[in-house]
Order: structure tokens, then C-alpha cells, then sequence
């Protein structure tokens, strides 16, 4: 009943050691989620948190079966974990990390290109399915077992999204943050399409904000493939253009990536659009009620 | 982080990249002398983070020492506005003074990072000295898109293609191919997320020369160039922005008069926009972060309250690994720190929530809790409208009594809604 992570996903932690390693990892593991061990360089051999640590990824995989890594290294290494962890065969790899260079995630991307990883982030808070596995930054209470499905660029504005799902007895599926670099892994698409073909997901609410076309992608993706209701909000209609609103990727320039352009190209393609953020968890209500309806949103 | 002209064609001339004959003055004498150095007529360039220098009189010809003296006069010292700046502009202490270039054609090009391409692209246009954007609209033939492997890097067809367009004679193109890949090396090497000539120009002897040059710096990458940093002028930017980045927190100022402070730069623009479609409008952009501890929320009062718009003020924080409790906490010491003198509304969800509207209601400080969001931003209305309304009646207190009733209406109107 998810996509990407389950109960059986079996977890590691890189910079696993480090104040934010700690913390979110006992996070982790007192929501539920498989740990099995973490990775610091140096400290291979020892315990932390009852768990084992390893010198490398590698032999963290070798010895505990890890599909899943966490990464909580700072911005200057954080490429470099990413790779190391696609190169021992890591399925989902999740990165916390915010401030990678951009041509540092250039080089990154065109090298899991190769590989069979998928990458979720960076700058993100990263991915949860209810009741089962928690990865990431996220607020484990808040979260419910359900069927709605949740990808977004923001952190806390996801927080706001689970929340009102959670109120309206809704609950989620799985909850994807795919961070809010210009340059990440996992798109809007890519979660769109797990979610059409996850039997436990009836309707998605995508959370988008200024800033590229990975929304205006969707849309075109919506009109294609997805038979599932879509609810899409965008943040970011007063931002003025050419000031980067906190994400590196929020930034309208050039006349480009406005929320409009996107609410526009979102809503021709028979999204429901909702423009206020106070609505998301009502809005996914009222299309899973009666997902026929295609108001001009609200 | 932008470059300056000066700055960016310093760097272009470590990279091989022509320019002009230049020299940099911060003063008259540093003007006089440079023009003799340079030789006379000069063009002399005000140095600001904005286009459209131009025609807001930012560059002059200067034939003789007397044109010098009264354009440096008039630059040196005071603010520039252009198109592309506010109504007060950005202040000039630094000049350039460049030697003339017969143009014999401009030309247009950049490299930047293309996010859907996930590569660095060279963009190049035959149609140089005109705004790219304007290209695209009106000439896209003109336009050549060019991506660039980031594992292999620049490859020669690539310049050569670019040549053609450029329609370059053979001498020119082997100038052209040290050009770009100079463009390239300093692009990645400097961590650059846009390099912009516009215009490149072809003189009338046929040399290739960089008239114009614009770098923007990936921020993310300062760190592993300390010297780059270096050259970061927070004269050229907002105050409030560069005093607030000082503080680790990420601040824009708005036009509104209704103060943001939020936890997550997604809920801080959302905060925005729901503020403007309940007919408010937004003095800020403020994420004060994950931790949003009582320290933090201190500074980021401090910052929202240092401009004098703000009406009224709204912190949404949505507590998830940090307490509503211990947030709350951190309001009301920041509050009392501070001395907030304007209506504060506070909406919080998460973790304790309950525990922390409890205890920001029964502080006895102003400070208005809210349900929800759409309740929060119902009383910020109101409240930015009363406090304007106060104005409004403080003002009208010693004006004929007809002005004074329609205030007092607003007032009354501002407290029901």
C-alpha cells in the first residue's frame, strides 16, 4: 500500500554519527522504520544507536542487505555520498543535505543516469509511507495510513498538506518531498506515475511552487496517463520575479516559472487547482467524493 | 551572488576572454588619472547590479578632460535608476572608464544552467545588444541552444556550429573556439550559474571583444571560493535582505504592509498568497527555518518590525520536530524583547499545538491566536486594516470633522471583519 518505501525497506544513514544523523535516525526508528545500520568514514567497527556503523556504503550493504540510505552530510560531501551510495547498488536514496552546488548535482545526475538508483532531493524533507517507514526530516505524528498520494517541493507546506489529509480522514499513501533544488532527483512525473500504477493510491495532491516547468511537465503528464483525481496547489503567486524565495529553485526569471503559467497549464489539463492552502485536504476530499467534477478551482 | 561589470570582466581577462582597455575609479582623481592612462575619449560606465544603465544616463561618451570631470560628478556618489531598478535606484561608488569600440556587429552569448536539460547550455545570438527574452519571442532563428555533457565538457563542434551562426571568418572562429572555451573554463571553475556577454561585438578590424559582461555566482558554492566571495557588494542589495542573511535567515521585502514570519520557505510564500487572496497584501518573505527557537524568532521580529509599513504581523509556524510549546515560548520572550507594538496573530499547528495557543492566549500580551489559516488570515486583515484605520483617525484628529468620521467608519469596518 505505497510506492517507493515499505515496512520491509531496509535502512541506512550516512552521516550517520553527526548531530543530525542522531537525531533523525532515532526519529526513524522509534516511527517504526527498518534501520539497519549508518555510514561514517572512521568510525566502521562501532556501534551508534544499537545499530552498526561502516567505514563505507558499500560494506554497509554487503553486511545488512541496505536498499535504502538517508543522507545527512554537509553540502560539501553530499554529492559524493549520493554516488558512493548508487554505486553499492542502493535503491532509494534519499538527501536531506541543503546547498549542493549545482554543477556538483549536474555531474551527479548524469552519472545516475547509469545507474539503476532513483534519487529523491536534494534539499528535501524526504519520503514517508505511513505506518510503515519513515526517511527523512518529516514529523512522523501527523502522518495517517491512507490514499492519497503527496509530492512536493516544500518541507513544512508538505507538513500542511499531510495535515489537512489527515483531518479529513483521508490519510496518505505515500509522501514524497523531491526538494526544492533546481536540480533533484525524483520529479513531479516520476511520482505521478508511481502513484497512476500503486493500487493503494486513489488521487494524488501535487504541491508545486515558482520556478522552472516541472509543473507544466506534469500537467502534460496528467493529460496523458493519470486516471487518478489530481489536485495541484502552487506556492509563490505574490513572489516577485527575479528574487529567489528561500529554495535555490524558486526563483521566477526571465519571464519564466510563474505560479500562473503553471495553475494554467495544470488546470487545461484537468487538474483541479486549488489556490488556497487552507483548502488542500478539503480540496482531495471533494474530488475523491465525486472526482467527475472539474470546477475552475478556488 | 552578482558580479559586477568590473569584477566580471577582471575575470574574463584571467580566462583569456577579451575586454576592453579599462581602469576602475572610486574617486575624481582616480577618474582624471585613468582617463590619462586609458586615453581620452573614454566611455565612462556607472557600476550597479542593474540593466539598462544605458538609457538611464549610467554610461557617457567623454571626449575631453572637462566631460570626464562633470560626468564623474555626476555619478560618483549618488544612486543610479534604471528600468530594472526600484524608484530609489542603487548608488554608484565605483566607475569604469573603457576605451571606445568601433562595433562593427553584436553579437549575444551565455552560458547557463538549463534545470529541465539538467545541463549548462550556451545560448547564442546573431542579434546581439537586444534583451534575450526578446530574441526568443521575436527571432527564435536567431537563437542557437546549445547543451554541453557535463562529464565530457565543451566540444569543438559546438564552437564551431556557433561560429557559423555567428557567420565568423576562419581567423575569427580560432579566436571565437579560445573564447568559449575560456567562457567554459571560468563558467565551472568559478562555480558560475550565469555568464552573460551582451553584446560581444566584432569591431570594425574584425576582433572578437567582450563590450558587456554579467556573472552570477551559485551561492551554494561560495564556500570553496573564498576570493569570489570577496567580491559580494551588499550596497547593491537591500538592507533588510543582507542584515537578515547575516542572521541565517531568509528574508525579501514586499510592497504590503502585513508581516510574515514563517517556518519553511514553501509555507512562507503560501503564507503570502493567502494573505493576498483574503485582500491583504504582504509586507515580506521571511523563513525563519526549521529549529524556529526563541532566538531566532527574536531576530526575525526584529527584522519584520525594522520596516516601517508593517501593519500588523502573522507568524504561521507549523511545529513538527520542535514543540508548539516551547515556539510559543519563544514568541512571547521575543514579544517582550523585542516591545512589538503592532497587532501580532499567531497561527500554529503540530506538535502541542493546543499547549501553545493556550499559552500565547492567556500571556496577557496583544497577541491574537488563530485556528486555522484561513482564521489567521482573516484577523492579520483586520487587524493591518485597524491599524491603519488608528492612523488614519490620529492623522484626521486635527482635520475638519467630515475627514474624521469616514476614518472612524474604517475603523469600526477594520475591527468587524
Amino acid at each position: 500500500m505505497s510506492v517507493l518505501v515499505d515496512a520491509s525497506t531496509r535502512v541506512i544513514c550516512q552521516g550517520f554519527t553527526g548531530r543530525q544523523g542522531s537525531f533523525h535516525s532515532e526519529q526513524a526508528m522509534a516511527y517504526g522504520t527498518r534501520m539497519v545500520g549508518g555510514v561514517t568514514p572512521g568510525k566502521g567497527g562501532q556501534q551508534h544507536l544499537g545499530l552498526p556503523v561502516f567505514d563505507t556504503v558499500h560494506a554497509a550493504v554487503r553486511e545488512t542487505g541496505a536498499e535504502a540510505t538517508m543522507i545527512y552530510v554537509p553540502a560539501a560531501y553530499a554529492a559524493d555520498a549520493i554516488l558512493e551510495a548508487a554505486d553499492a547498488g542502493i535503491h532509494v536514496i534519499v538527501c536531506i543535505t541543503e546547498g549542493i552546488p549545482v554543477l556538483d548535482m549536474l555531474k551527479v545526475k548524469a552519472a545516475l543516469a547509469r545507474s539503476a538508483s532513483v534519487l529523491i532531493g536534494p534539499n528535501c524533507p524526504g519520503v514517508i509511507t505511513p505506518g510503515a517507514c519513515k526517511i527523512g526530516i518529516m514529523p512522523g505524528a501527523i502522518h495517517t495510513p491512507g490514499r492519497v498520494g503527496i509530492v512536493s517541493r516544500s518541507g513544512t507546506l508538505t507538513y500542511e498538506a499531510v495535515e489537512q489529509t489527515s483531518a479529513e480522514g483521508l490519510g496518505q499513501s505515500t509522501c514524497v518531498g523531491i526538494g526544492g533544488d533546481p536540480i533533484h532527483g525524483l520529479d513531479f512525473i516520476d511520482c505521478l506515475a508511481l502513484f497512476e500504477d500503486d493500487p493503494d493510491t486513489d488521487a494524488v495532491l501535487m504541491v508545486g511552487e515558482i520556478g522552472g516547468d516541472a509543473e507544466e511537465a506534469a500537467a502534460a503528464f496528467v493529460q496523458q496517463r493519470m486516471t487518478k483525481p489530481v489536485v495541484a496547489y502552487i506556492a509563490g503567486v505574490t513572489a516577485p520575479p527575479g528574487k529567489r524565495m528561500g529554495h535555490a529553485g524558486a526563483i521566477v526569471s526571465g519571464g519564466g516559472g510563474t505560479a500562473e503559467a503553471k495553475y494554467a497549464a495544470l488546470q487545461a489539463a484537468g487538474v483541479f487547482i486549488v489556490r488556497s492552502p487552507a483548502l488542500l485536504g478539503r480540496s482531495v476530499a471533494e474530488q475523491l467524493a465525486d472526482p467527475v467534477r472539474r470546477s475552475p478551482g478556488r | 551572488m552578482n558580479l559586477h561589470e568590473y569584477q566580471a570582466k577582471q575575470l574574463f581577462t584571467q580566462f583569456g576572454i577579451p575586454v576592453p582597455v579599462s581602469c576602475v575609479a572610486e574617486t575624481l582623481d582616480e577618474a582624471r588619472a585613468g582617463a590619462t592612462s586609458v586615453g581620452l575619449p573614454v566611455m565612462l560606465k556607472a557600476q550597479v547590479h542593474a540593466g539598462g544603465r544605458g538609457k538611464a544616463g549610467g554610461v557617457r561618451r567623454c571626449a575631453s578632460d572637462a566631460e570626464l570631470e562633470s560626468a564623474a560628478r555626476e555619478l560618483l556618489g549618488k544612486r543610479l535608476v534604471t528600468a530594472q531598478t526600484t524608484p530609489t535606484g542603487l548608488p554608484v561608488s565605483r566607475l569604469l572608464l573603457e576605451a571606445p569600440v568601433e562595433v562593427d556587429r553584436e553579437l549575444y552569448l551565455a552560458l547557463l544552467v538549463d534545470r529541465a536539460a539538467e545541463r549548462v547550455v550556451i545560448m547564442a545570438s546573431a542579434a546581439g545588444g537586444m534583451d534575450i527574452e526578446q530574441v526568443a519571442a521575436s527571432h527564435p532563428d536567431a537563437l542557437l541552444v546549445s547543451r554541453i555533457e557535463p562529464v565530457l565538457g565543451l566540444r569543438p563542434w559546438q564552437s564551431r556550429q556557433i561560429g557559423l551562426h555567428f557567420g565568423l571568418t576562419s581567423d575569427q572562429q580560432r579566436a571565437f573556439d579560445k573564447l568559449l572555451g575560456g567562457l567554459y573554463q571560468l563558467f565551472t571553475e568559478c562555480d558560475a550559474s550565469l555568464v552573460e556577454i551582451n553584446p560581444l561585438v566584432l569591431t570594425s578590424d574584425g576582433d572578437l571583444i567582450a563590450l558587456d559582461a554579467k556573472i552570477e555566482l551559485d551561492d551554494n558554492a561560495l564556500y570553496r571560493h573564498p576570493r569570489l566571495a570577496a567580491l559580494h557588494d551588499p550596497s547593491q542589495e537591500d538592507a533588510r535582505e543582507v542584515a537578515a542573511r547575516a542572521e541565517g535567515l531568509n528574508y525579501i521585502s514586499l510592497d504590503g504592509d502585513i508581516g510574515c514570519m514563517v517556518n519553511g520557505a514553501g509555507l512562507a510564500m503560501a503564507t503570502m498568497d493567502l494573505i493576498a487572496l483574503h485582500s491583504g497584501a504582504p509586507a515580506n518573505f521571511l523563513d525563519v527555518g526549521g529549529g524556529a527557537t526563541a532566538e531566532r524568532v527574536a531576530r526575525a521580529f526584529q527584522l519584520v518590525l525594522s520596516d516601517e509599513k508593517v501593519a500588523a504581523v502573522l507568524v504561521n509556524i507549523f511545529g513538527g520536530i520542535v514543540r508548539c510549546d516551547l515556539i510559543a515560548e519563544g514568541i512571547l520572550a521575543a514579544v517582550k524583547e523585542v516591545g512589538v507594538t503592532v497587532p501580532v496573530v499567531v497561527r500554529l499547528e503540530g506538535t502541542n499545538a493546543e499547549f501553545g495557543l493556550q499559552r500565547l492566549a492567556q500571556s496577557g500580551l496583544a497577541i491574537e491566536t488563530a485556528a486555522t489559516l484561513t482564521d489567521a488570515a482573516n484577523k492579520v486583515v483586520a487587524a493591518a486594516a485597524a491599524t491603519r484605520a488608528g492612523l488614519q483617525a490620529e492623522v484626521a484628529a486635527h482635520q475638519p470633522a467630515h475627514v474624521m468620521a469616514s476614518a472612524g467608519e474604517q475603523s469600526s469596518a477594520g475591527e468587524q471583519s
